[in-house]
Parts: structure tokens; sequence; C-alpha cells
């Protein structure tokens, strides 16, 4: 399913720049921006390069992609390896719809509030809202993966309704519970492993986001489409027995 | 057939090459942070090249070979003892089991590299044994290694020439350690990175006259310089993208951070340079209080360095494979 109508043309979306990064690195950049539009362009072109061109790693992130490669292998006759991925990159999205990207959508069961969601009154108080018309607005929003970074399987998610932005912690916390969900500035997000952290939770997942072991890794990429569903203690408890708040 | 570790050093992890082909998943690569030195000690023990191998820093373990194993030391000059007796680096040395082998601390440099043949067989996350002790990652969830800990090593045919020993046996020839370990303070070649030019005058200049003292909170995933301040001309509001290891960012500090083998893969500061990825090593091995100071290089200068050193590197590795073909 597209992201956004694509009814535009490529030839009417500015071109993207590259900027060499490295000898093995070059970042293919959008814009400099957080904005829906802008990532939907950098996950359209991330997946088409990952199909077309398997042999690069491509990297997307809100705005720009890097494409890391193996020097080496894309010399060429003149020895020049950015300029040889850079023409083969162009010559690929060439081809690539500039904003259309099959995504995945994804519900997300969290229990909001009291000891899984420490800040949300904290954070009801400075967006002055009643704590459940926080909730209902988390859980009404449909979001975007913008990326993972941080840590493996951390999701950026794009989307927030912008009433709810609220700054980071003064007081970053040294252990941030696994499946914490939580809103840092204008962005929300989910620690998938217990992790030291500065944005202002709000709830928690009973999901596991991210396990190595498992195939694929991680249950979000970048691009997909992600919604929050309200459950209660009971039902979190009952998914993950064991794990108190 | 394992390798105990008796005392664990100062940080001692498992590394091979890392986990390429993750960033995407926030999945950083790790690996070896001298990464010649890491092939290196692999070629002298005959593995074909990905296994992993003992990373020590500063200080090395002391282990115990419950078999009899073939192994190598090398990255920087540390004292090594096996059974009372010393062991030279850059050298095959067979070890009858029962051995224990007593690292000490590095004269200069700061970080070694023991490989086994066989390499150490734990089980791999996402293809790779590297520890990422950062995001947590491989042997025992990426932790360093401890007292206690049993590192299995993995099958590997007899090398030609040399069966079960009942004493210790160092092979006849080694390696000349350079230019493959350099200690020395030289300069390390640094591309301009996509913020350089928003530094202003006097940080342009300082970054490559200025000197850097490698802060001791330095790790894997970074090195932190002290020194002159470097200041941006304006504030920049950049958003999160890709970083790399040998990435110079600069956090409002005014200190730059230099990311190393476990980078976090983006990352929002300025990026002010690139350290040459053949310089990198020689980054890896700086410790806590040394200086570090950087030259300014072209783009098509450093990938030129870095091929004509990975075919210095994969000749070396050629005949190393032969001298052991040979019996050597």
């Amino acid at each position: 399913m597209p992201w956004i109508e694509a009814g535009r043309k490529p030839s009417m979306i500015a071109e993207p720049q590259f900027e060499p990064l490295a000898e093995d690195a070059l970042l293919l950049r959008f814009g400099e921006r957080i904005d829906l539009d802008l990532n939907a362009r950098v996950q359209a072109a991330a997946s088409s390069l990952h199909r077309q061109l398997p042999q690069l790693e491509c990297v997307p992130a809100y705005a720009s992609v890097l494409l890391r490669f193996d020097p080496a292998a894309w010399a060429g006759a003149d020895g020049h390896p950015h300029q040889q991925v850079q023409a083969a990159v162009l010559a690929a999205l060439r081809d690539t719809d500039p904003v259309s990207h099959a995504a995945h959508e994804i519900t997300i069961p969290v229990c909001y509030g009291g000891a899984y969601g420490p800040d949300l009154l904290d954070v009801a108080t400075h967006v002055r809202l009643p704590a459940d018309e926080v909730v209902a607005r988390h859980t009404g929003a449909e979001y975007r993966v913008a990326m993972l970074g941080f840590a493996p399987g951390f999701p950026y998610l794009l989307g927030l309704d912008p009433q709810l932005a609220v700054p980071r912690r003064d007081d970053p916390r040294q252990r941030v519970p696994i499946g914490s969900v939580a809103i840092g500035g204008g962005q929300t997000g989910i620690y998938p492993q217990q992790l030291p952290g500065g944005w202002q939770l709000i709830g928690r997942t009973p999901l596991r986001l991210f396990d190595a072991a498992s195939e694929p890794p991680s249950r979000l990429v970048a691009g997909d489409r992600v919604r929050f569903q309200a459950i209660d203690e009971a039902t979190f408890r009952q998914l993950v027995p064991g794990d108190p708040p | 057939m394992n390798v105990r570790i008796l005392q664990p050093g100062l940080l001692s992890s498992l590394q091979d090459a890392g986990r390429p082909g993750h960033a995407a998943l926030g999945v950083g690569r790790a690996g070896a942070m001298d990464i010649p030195a890491w092939r290196l000690a692999n070629a002298l023990v005959g593995n074909r090249g990905g296994e992993a191998a003992i990373e020590c820093t500063l200080l090395g373990p002391s282990v115990v070979f419950e078999e009899a194993a073939t192994i190598a030391l090398t990255g920087a000059p540390l004292r090594a003892q096996l059974d009372g007796r010393a062991v030279p680096l850059w050298t095959r040395c067979h070890v009858p089991a029962g051995s224990v082998l007593r690292l000490g601390g590095m004269t200069v440099g700061c970080r070694s590299y023991l490989a086994v043949r066989g390499g150490f067989d734990v089980a791999p996350i996402l293809g790779s044994r590297s520890s990422d002790l950062h995001a947590r990652l491989g042997y025992q969830q990426g932790r360093p290694l401890r007292a206690g800990d049993e590192l299995p090593i993995g099958v590997a045919d007899p090398l030609p020439g040399r069966h079960a020993i009942k004493t210790p046996y160092i092979a006849p020839w080694s390696l000349d350690p350079q230019p493959w370990f350099d200690f020395t303070e030289a300069p390390l070649a640094l591309l301009r990175g996509s913020h350089w030019s928003r530094l202003d005058r006097d940080s342009q200049r300082g970054l490559f006259a200025g000197k850097f003292v490698l802060s001791k909170d330095s790790n894997r995933t970074a090195g932190r310089l002290d020194g002159q301040p470097l200041h941006l001309e304006t504030a920049l509001e950049l958003v999160s993208e890709a970083t790399l290891p040998g990435t110079l960012q600069l956090p409002p500090s005014g200190q730059p951070i230099a990311l190393l083998a476990e980078a976090p893969v983006t990352g929002g500061y300025p990026r002010i340079g690139q350290v040459a990825a053949t310089d990198l090593p020689r980054l890896a091995q700086r410790r806590p209080g040394d200086t570090v100071c950087f030259r300014e290089s072209t783009l098509e200068q450093a990938s030129a360095r870095l091929a004509a050193r990975q075919r210095r590197l994969n000749l070396l590795l050629e005949r190393i494979a032969q001298r052991l073909q040979n019996g050597e």
C-alpha cells in the first residue's frame, strides 16, 4: 500500500544528493528535516535499492540513506568506487516510484500509566490534558517507523500528535524497562531491551520487539505502519507472566 | 576442547570481523578494533580468516588450555608466559594440554589478539561471534570475558608437520610487526566531514593543527578527544543520520568524539571528520593519555592507501598460508 498519494511526478521532486562519508560509504540525502513525505521517499529508495542492488548495504534514516559497499568490488576500471556506486544507484532510482512503498501494519498492545508508564501523569500535566486523553490521542494516531537506531530494534516513530510533544527528562534513567513506550520531544518510541534513556515513559508493551536469535530478529523495520492499542494490567500480565512492573 | 579463563585481564572479549548488514535494524558491526592484527593472528595459526579471537585491552587475561592447541599473539606488545616460559608475539606456538598462558600488561599500544587454531567456537549471533559490549550481543549477551568462562575451540585439521606435542613449541619464524603495529603518535589521516565547513575558521585550522589527548572515558564505542574546544560558526539543528566507525563527531562541549568499532548506527551530532580506514587500527592502539593529532587527506588519497594496504595484507596472508602448507 502506498504511504502517500503517489500523484507527483518524479521530476517535480528535488534530486537527492550524494555525500561521500568514507572509503566504503556514501550518504544519499533527500533533505534535512523530520518529515513524513521526506521519510516516505527515503523508505521507497532504500527498499528499491535493497532489492535491485543487494550487494550494497542500505540503511534508511529520517532524511537520508547510508550506502555501504566493498570498495574493492566496486573499484571499476578507473578505480573510483564512489562514482561506480553513484551511477548504479541513480540508474536504480530512475525506475523507482519515489513515494510508493509496501509497508507492514503492526498493532502494539500497551498498558498505559501506573507502574508501566510512570511518567504518564507528568506528561498529562505538561500538555494540559487528562491522562486518558493522552492515551486516547496516543492510540488514535497512525505512526510510521522512520528508522531503527540507538539500540538494536529501537524504532523512531513519526506521527505523534504534536500536542503530546514533551521535552526529554532532565535526569535520564539508568534502566528503562524492556518494552517501555515513551515520548521524547515530538517523537515516540519503544525500548526493545532494558536500556538507559531520557524519554518520558507512558506505558509498556508485552511484545518483544527484538531478539537476535529470531528470524527476522526485529519485529519492526523502517517504513512499517504502527498503531498502539490500550490493554489493561491483567491482559499485560497474561501475556508476560512473571514480569512485575 | 576448551580454553578456560583464569583471570580476565582488564577488558577481554571475543572478536571477529563483526556483523555487517544489520545496521538497518539498529545493529552495528562491532568486531575487532585492530582488524589487520586480528586477521594476522588467525593467519599465523592457519585459520581460514573469519574465526573469533580474544581481543585484550591494556592488560591481557590468563587462560588454561584444557587440550593441546596452536596459538598466536599479535597487536600491542605484552608480556606473555606459557608455564613460566616467555612466548613472543607475531609467531605460532603449539601448547600442550594443561598449559597456562599468562598475559601481562602492554608496554605500548592498547590492544592485542590471542588466536587459536580452529577459532573460539561460541554460538554466532546474526552471523558473527563478535561481542558487542554496548548493544549486548554475542557470547554471554556481549559481556566481557570473566574468570571461569569456558570457550570451546573449533574443529580444525592439524597443521602439516606438527602432531601430538608434549612440550611447548615456538615456530622458528615470525612476522615483522611493522607496518601492522604502529604505536607512534604520527598524525592520523582525516577526511573532511559533512559539517567541517560549518566550523569557525580557528576550529577548521585547530582540527588539523591541534593536539588532542585520548580521554580515559574512551571505550570500544568511542574515543573522546580532549583539547582546545572546537566551535561551529552557528549552532546546527541536525536530524539523526548514519554514523560509521571513524566518524569524528562534535558534541556541544566542543571536544570531538571519534566513533570506533561499536559505533552506533545513527547519531545527531555534527560530523566534522572521518578517520581514514587505514589509520583506524592506529587509533585503536592509542591508549588513554596518548596524543592524537590529524593531518588532512582527500577521499582519493585515503581510498588509494586503503587499497594498497589491502593488497599488502593479502600478499602477506598468502605467504603465511604457503609457509604453513610447507610445514614451516
